[in-house]
């Protein structure tokens, strides 16, 4: 035990090491805020889709031969979050099927543009750390740190100022448009910060475990809280605690750090589900 | 000048035209029930009052200084709602969303009238509560306490009755009319039940492949003449 925590504590003498652990609880944190709104709004996957729509961008990047992909990836993720979510709960194709057609679709033209035109000899490990971004959360540098912890900070502070619009948007959109809410407005800015903290969020855990940070923590919360409030504050909470833990856990046992957070995810979700269940039962 | 005035309306969806040449108009007080066969466009219609469906043709007048975020609202149950962790008390305050402009937070006074909007509705011992354990009646009462949050003036309530028992039905109708007689609040509600409308209300409003629009009166000399059909099933 004295041991892990020796090399823990020689582990957190890097700057890397420590970059990584602040831009996890960011991500964390921040997917966490936006995850309830998104479970209810049976947006689950919409950090899934999003984060390939990125993966697609990226593609594009690449083949064109772009250095720095991150601003063409961030306003292709930006316009198609909005373009999901502007139509909200009145759309013609379900959120659901929607995710999943921008999903797929953006993912296979990504693949096909990479495997064609990539210069690369290692396609298929290229396409691999890019979805399990299996190492980039350990090459940060200290710009991308700082571009984080800002929009980071924004998008708590959107989140706090509109908490009232988005609980009312999301538990009942026609109402709040009926009586005068300016839901369009509401739902673009909503969209556009989801499309921040995915692309973020791909920088730590990669595309396809951005999923697991937005939906287990809400979903973990709704097994014991009833009410909007608690739900949204226990699943911020949830969500960093497993972050951190996963972060340790992967620095000390070397393992790949988005599994490892999810894993913890996973596990704190089960021991929620199970007090839910004592608590529902012990209630009748 | 009426509170709603409708003139020529014409009504539909996703470019389908189910309404033709609808006019009526609705005074303060009034209790107007919308009557008419399933598909008829009865929600169709209110939504388009409510401005969240386009307008095909015609003129929709606010008049009495009745503004957009004036308006309460019951609507229909949606899905996302059944498994919604929320408390009574956020959603009944949530109906105060549309009247607070960029203003973030609810003030002191709106928690206020959002408990005495709960008291009203008798549902106080619920205020914190999870919505999605409450039976269909009591959520119903909660969305009406949340509609009277939007409004002082008009509400429009959309099939408020339906999957509700009849005793949980029988407490809705006079909930609905005790607003309408005792604080003057205008009622437009959708109706399966033609019995309870005409017992109720004070204009009916019958919608079809013809349109009728009179007081409750007038209805019910007419209903046996030129609408033989409507007794007949209700």
């Amino acid at each position: 035990m004295s041991e892990s925590l020796n090399q823990l504590y020689t582990y957190l003498q890097f700057p890397f090491v420590r970059y990584a652990l602040i831009v996890g609880v960011l991500i964390a944190l921040c997917s966490s805020l936006l995850g309830v709104t998104l479970v209810l709004k049976r947006f689950s996957f919409i950090g899934d889709g999003l984060s390939h729509v990125a993966f697609g961008a990226m593609a594009v990047a690449a083949v064109v031969g772009l250095t720095n992909d991150m601003p063409l990836v961030l306003i292709v993720t930006t316009v198609s979050a909005i373009l999901l979510l502007r139509t909200g709960t009145n759309a013609k194709i379900k959120g659901d099927a929607a995710v999943a057609m921008i999903s797929v679709g953006a993912l296979a033209i990504g693949y096909l543009l990479m495997n064609v035109f990539s210069k690369s000899a290692n396609v298929s490990g290229d396409v691999c750390t890019t979805l399990f971004g299996s190492t980039s959360i350990l090459t940060l540098n200290k710009t991308k740190v700082w571009l984080c912890v800002v929009i980071s900070v924004i998008v708590v502070a959107v989140f706090t100022i509109f908490y009232n619009k988005v609980f009312a948007l999301t538990f009942d959109e026609n109402f709040a448009k009926a009586t005068g809410t300016k839901a369009g407005v509401y739902n673009l800015i909503i969209a556009i910060i989801i499309a921040a903290v995915i692309v973020l969020a791909m920088n730590l855990v990669g595309s396809l475990l951005i999923s697991a940070l937005v939906i287990f923590p809400a979903l973990s919360a709704m097994r014991v809280f009833k009410t909007f409030r608690s739900v949204t504050i226990c699943s911020a909470i949830v969500s960093v605690i497993c972050a951190l833990a996963g972060i340790l856990i992967s620095i000390v046992a070397s393992t790949p750090v988005g599994s490892t957070i999810v894993l913890v995810d996973i596990i704190v979700f089960f021991g929620f589900f199970l007090v839910g269940s004592i608590k529902t039962r012990g209630a009748k | 000048m009426s509170l709603i005035q409708c003139k020529d309306l014409s009504l539909g969806y996703d470019g389908h035209e189910i309404v033709k040449n609808l006019s009526f108009s609705v005074n303060s007080g009034d209790y107007l029930c919308i009557v008419g066969e399933n598909g008829s466009g009865k929600t169709t219609l209110m939504k388009t009052v409510l401005g969240l469906n386009p307008l095909i043709s015609g003129e929709i007048k606010f008049g009495d200084g009745l503004k957009k975020n004036e308006i309460g609202y019951l609507p229909q149950q949606t899905p996302v709602q059944r498994d919604f962790p929320a408390s009574v008390f956020e959603i009944v305050l949530s109906g105060f969303c549309g009247g607070m402009g960029i203003n973030p937070f609810y003030s002191r006074q709106q928690k206020a009238e959002a408990v005495c909007n709960i008291e009203k509705m008798g549902i106080s011992n619920l205020k914190n509560r999870c919505y999605r354990e409450l039976s269909g009646g009591q959520q119903q009462r909660v969305l009406l306490a949340r509609a009277l949050c939007a409004t002082k003036k008009l509400i429009l309530l959309d099939e408020p009755v339906s999957g509700l028992d009849s005793k949980a039905t029988a407490e809705m109708y006079s909930i609905v009319k005790r607003l309408n007689s005792e604080d003057g609040i205008t009622v437009i509600m959708i109706s399966h039940d033609i019995s309870a409308a005409v017992s109720y209300a004070s204009h009916i409003l019958h919608i079809g492949t013809s349109c009728l629009f009179c007081t409750k009166e007038d209805y019910i000399k007419n209903q046996t003449t030129v609408f033989p059909e409507v007794t007949g099933n209700e």
